[in-house]
């Protein structure tokens, strides 16, 4: 009865890699996030019927995807990422090392956020979802989505700028003003 | 197509990296905090998007596949 639409096969294959990478923002575990993905392609299948052609596809996935996360997932506690934390196990790149220092301070910051802030912050800062896309993922205001995206950023502003004065000191600020310069 | 590094996503990471996230008003501090939070994020991210599609992805998307396709031999390769 459901054949599947061969169009649909590709469109859910290129969606892989960011639902992938947002999965590991949830879990922050490389394992558990490619489990959910499976999870989440199992559940798309049998449900397949259920999504209208012409609508959204990644944002449908990654609906189902969040709430597979949120119904069992979230029951167990959000594991302690190891030492190398989860993206950082995914790191193919090999960072110069001040920018790899820069990474250590982010990912520490990044995880220590509210969920609900971290996955609106990765879904608009990083899958490149529009807020109102995001508000439906999420199942809440375009507003709260908005709050939350700018609560995080706030917040991981803080806690870049401490570490920027704190620990590093004179050459944090050197670097991040030839980085700045860098840029123009 | 197995080839998991190979992404087609190469060229894009660089033009991302360097815009900062939108409607965040500032000082100038913050604003190149800001940035740097965009940069992070993005490069995080994109280093998982970059590593393509794992095989066993595929390998579970052919499984579901084959009751519809179960009149084809070969793979979805190329029909002529």
């Amino acid at each position: 009865m459901s054949q599947f639409d061969p169009v649909l096969r590709d469109e859910i294959i290129a969606a892989i890699p960011n639902l992938r990478a947002f999965a590991i923002s949830l879990s922050g575990n490389v394992d558990r996030a490619d489990d959910l993905v499976q999870e989440t392609l199992l559940r798309a299948f049998a449900n397949i019927n259920s999504f209208r052609t012409g609508t959204n596809l990644p944002a449908w996935l990654f609906t189902i995807l969040r709430n597979l996360f949120r119904s069992e997932y979230r029951k167990r506690r959000r594991e302690v990422p190891d030492s190398d934390g989860a993206f950082a196990a995914t790191l193919t790149t090999n960072p110069d090392q001040n920018t790899h220092l820069d990474f250590e301070d982010f990912r520490t910051a990044l995880d220590k956020l509210p969920s609900d802030q971290r996955e609106a912050l990765v879904l608009v800062g990083a899958s490149g979802f529009s807020y109102e896309e995001a508000a439906e993922i999420c199942q809440c205001a375009v507003g709260t989505i908005k709050s939350r995206v700018n609560r995080a950023r706030k917040r991981l502003g803080e806690l870049l700028a401490i570490e920027d004065a704190g620990d590093f000191g004179p050459d944090k600020t050197t670097q991040a003003i030839m980085t700045a310069s860098d840029r123009l | 197509m197995n080839d998991e590094r190979s992404g087609g996503q190469a060229g894009s990471a660089e033009a991302l990296t360097s815009t900062p996230l939108p409607g965040h008003a500032g000082t100038a501090l913050g604003n190149d905090i800001q940035a740097k939070i965009g940069q992070h994020l993005r490069a995080m991210y994109d280093d998982v998007v970059r590593q393509g599609v794992p095989d066993r992805f595929l390998d579970l998307l052919s499984q579901l596949d084959k009751p519809a396709t179960k009149a084809q031999s070969g793979e979805d390769g190329g029909e002529k």
